[in-house]
């Protein structure tokens, strides 16, 4: 139900599409807007996976930088600029590899508008792609939004389908702090509604993708994918699931969450992220200080393996969270 | 020579260099007394590096500095007063008390960004040229750093990208023969930083840093190119720190007598002396700028230690566009 069967409106998009149209509108309405990262101008194929795809053509290769392989000058190049007004998009082209660029994105993008007294602010979004599933092995699919959600002064987004990758990129652009954008890289083809044109999503607001009255089901991302099959199939049990999509992980919507579990009294927080020490842990934690005594069972949480991940398939399925441990955890906090 | 400085010029540069040394003395003092406490950094024995880029340079063009920027910023002309509010981390200070010493930013001034991690002055410094080139704004962009950060993967990354691009930066490394504790050859494979721009197609320039009529000119040469469009310069400046790694460290790894003689050499007095014996000022006029300067110090420490604290509720601004709930 959440797919494709858009018959009347506009023609259903992927993330791929629904990203490059965001840049392309953004470029359009402002010059300050600018794109740097590897491999994006369009003589090197408008991006690995084609998401910049005709924007240096459109809008030159001055605005449309492909940069050196060099995570570290990507990123403190976007810094510069934007502390005098420009509003970079830099690709981080794998999540992974922000690791390269942590001091920029950490010690600097987070902490300049903090450590001036507010003299000088980083308008920057930093787009990355990641997700397991892709047979890419250990470190090409990582999901470390926990690193960033724990660094106070950037805003961590994780869109869940096309058209809130295309209104949370617009609003990310446009929004005075930095922003690390994450895209899922083994869904990036798969279509989905269209949004509405110039419509933002705001940041730091979840979103009840579906009310339920049973249970609470929190995620973001991909998974949410996951959550959706999972609480369709238990409709027909007659068991109502409530989804929340985080749709912003940082700074975290608590107040939706809680809204939610209030009226509910069950939770169970998912993300593909490895499950220790991850954002669920965060989220529960929220839950158990502010209903405790209300809930009729302990928060639930499904994340992934502790492990690198693995590249042989029967480990990486074994490795991401499946719709049988989402549907065992809702089980289990229904009991 | 045709960058020889005008005498405005030469008497603006030693200004500049006086204001380093006078502050440095005062602050060691201060934090010496115990009325301030904060991580000091002394740039003492460096001042002519930054009052000889700065002549060169307009409020409208940017820095980026490091934790011993004291020098750099002052050189780049940010208020007295707001620096030493900001020290003492008083809610009057350029960042309001919260980025401290080795974070101190004015933007009316061209200091945008003071880092306290070692190497990360260049990557930024190579966004704001950036911004620059692409509006076209004729803007130059300066990232000072030491020998110690060429041996970061950040310079690296950066010199490449800059002369890719040719953007309009200069890298101006303050060659003080010590990165921290360790000397420079224990460290560096390079027998000459400069050296090292000969892998990214860009001019690479030792001077000596200490002499200010050397150090214009290769700065003069540096901005210019930068600001017609003829993309990135590294300069390595050749100086001495007078007063260690951090105020306080007892000099143990330093080899003996090599700091003395380094004070005996110390470029203030020695450009000072220079100006009046060939006739550019006398000994009234330099007085004069040097007793200018002394009262608008005292000023500041009245200033700094009179003004109030931040308020508490300032950990709640700044982290976000928003203020945060409390």
């Amino acid at each position: 139900m959440t797919t494709v069967t858009n018959t009347a409106g506009p023609k259903p998009l992927n993330a791929i599409q629904a990203v490059n149209k965001a840049l392309d509108e953004a470029m359009g309405l402002d010059p300050n807007v600018i794109l740097l990262g590897e491999d994006i101008g369009d003589e090197e194929e408008g991006g690995v996976v084609g998401v910049t795809r005709g924007l240096s053509t459109k809008y030159g290769r001055s605005r449309v930088r492909t940069t050196p392989i060099s995570e570290q000058a990507i990123i403190g190049a976007a810094i510069g600029a934007a502390i005098v007004g420009m509003r970079p998009v830099a690709e981080i082209m794998l999540m992974n590899f922000a690791a390269v660029a942590m001091d920029m994105i950490v010690n600097h993008a987070a902490k300049l508008r903090f450590m001036s007294g507010g003299q000088t602010h980083v308008p920057i979004t930093i787009r990355t792609m990641t997700g397991a599933g892709f047979g890419t092995g250990g470190q090409h699919a990582d999901y470390l939004e926990a690193w960033f959600a724990h660094t106070p002064g950037i805003k961590v987004v994780a869109p869940s389908s096309p058209a809130d990758a295309y209104g949370l990129m617009l609003s990310c652009i446009f929004d005075d702090d930095p922003c690390l954008f994450i895209e899922n890289m083994p869904t990036y083809w798969n279509p989905g509604p269209a949004p509405t044109p110039g419509e933002r999503i705001p940041l730091g607001k979840a979103h009840v993708l579906r009310p339920g009255s049973d249970i609470t089901v929190v995620s973001y991302s991909r998974v949410m994918n996951d959550c959706i099959a999972v609480a369709d199939k238990l409709a027909k049990e007659n068991i109502k699931v409530e989804l929340v999509d985080l749709r912003t992980v940082s700074p975290l919507d608590i107040g939706t969450v809680l809204g939610s579990v209030g009226r509910t009294r069950r939770a169970v927080i998912v993300h593909e992220a490895v499950r220790a020490f991850g954002v669920g842990a965060e989220v529960a934690a929220c839950i158990n200080e502010a209903l405790f005594g209300q809930l009729k069972a302990p928060v639930g949480r499904v994340g992934a393996n502790y492990s690198a991940v693995p590249f042989s398939k029967p480990l990486e399925m074994a490795f991401i969270p499946t719709q049988v441990q989402i549907e065992g955890a809702i089980r289990g906090a229904l009991r | 020579m045709t960058s020889s400085p005008s005498r405005d010029v030469l008497i603006d540069m030693y200004r500049r260099m006086t204001l380093i040394k006078q502050n440095d003395e005062r602050f060691r003092t201060i934090i010496k007394a115990g009325k301030i406490v904060a991580p000091y950094y002394s740039p003492r024995g460096q001042e002519v590096i930054p009052s000889a880029v700065s002549v060169n340079l307009a409020d409208t063009d940017y820095i980026c500095t490091i934790y011993r920027g004291l020098h750099d910023m002052l050189a780049k002309g940010v208020p007295v007063k707001l620096l030493w509010a900001e020290i003492a981390g008083k809610a009057t200070g350029t960042c309001k008390g919260k980025g401290g010493p080795m974070h101190i930013t004015h933007p009316a001034t061209g200091v945008m960004v003071t880092t306290g991690v070692v190497g990360s002055s260049m990557p930024i410094a190579n966004g704001l040229a950036l911004a620059a080139q692409i509006r076209g704004d004729k803007r130059v962009a300066v990232a000072y750093f030491g020998d110690g950060a060429s041996n970061i993967g950040a310079f690296h990354e950066s010199l490449n990208m800059a002369a890719v691009w040719k953007l309009p930066v200069l890298f101006v490394c303050q060659n003080n023969e010590y990165g921290e504790h360790t000397r420079y050859e224990v460290a560096t494979a390079a027998k000459r930083i400069s050296d090292r721009a000969a892998g990214y197609q860009m001019p690479g320039v030792t001077v000596d840093g200490n002499d200010p009529l050397a150090m214009y000119a290769v700065a003069k040469t540096a901005v210019d190119r930068a600001r017609s469009g003829g993309g990135p310069t590294l300069i390595e400046a050749k100086t001495f720190r007078f007063h260690g790694h951090v105020f306080g460290d007892m000099d143990g790894y330093m080899r003996k007598g090599e700091k003395d003689a380094a004070m005996a050499r110390d470029p203030v007095p020695a450009f000072r002396n220079w100006l009046i014996k060939n006739g550019h000022a006398g000994e009234a006029q330099l007085a004069a700028i040097e007793s200018a300067i002394e009262k608008e110090i005292d000023v500041a420490v009245d200033f700094a230690l009179s003004s109030p604290n931040p308020d508490l509720a300032e950990l709640r601004r700044d982290v976000f566009s928003e203020e945060l709930s409390a």
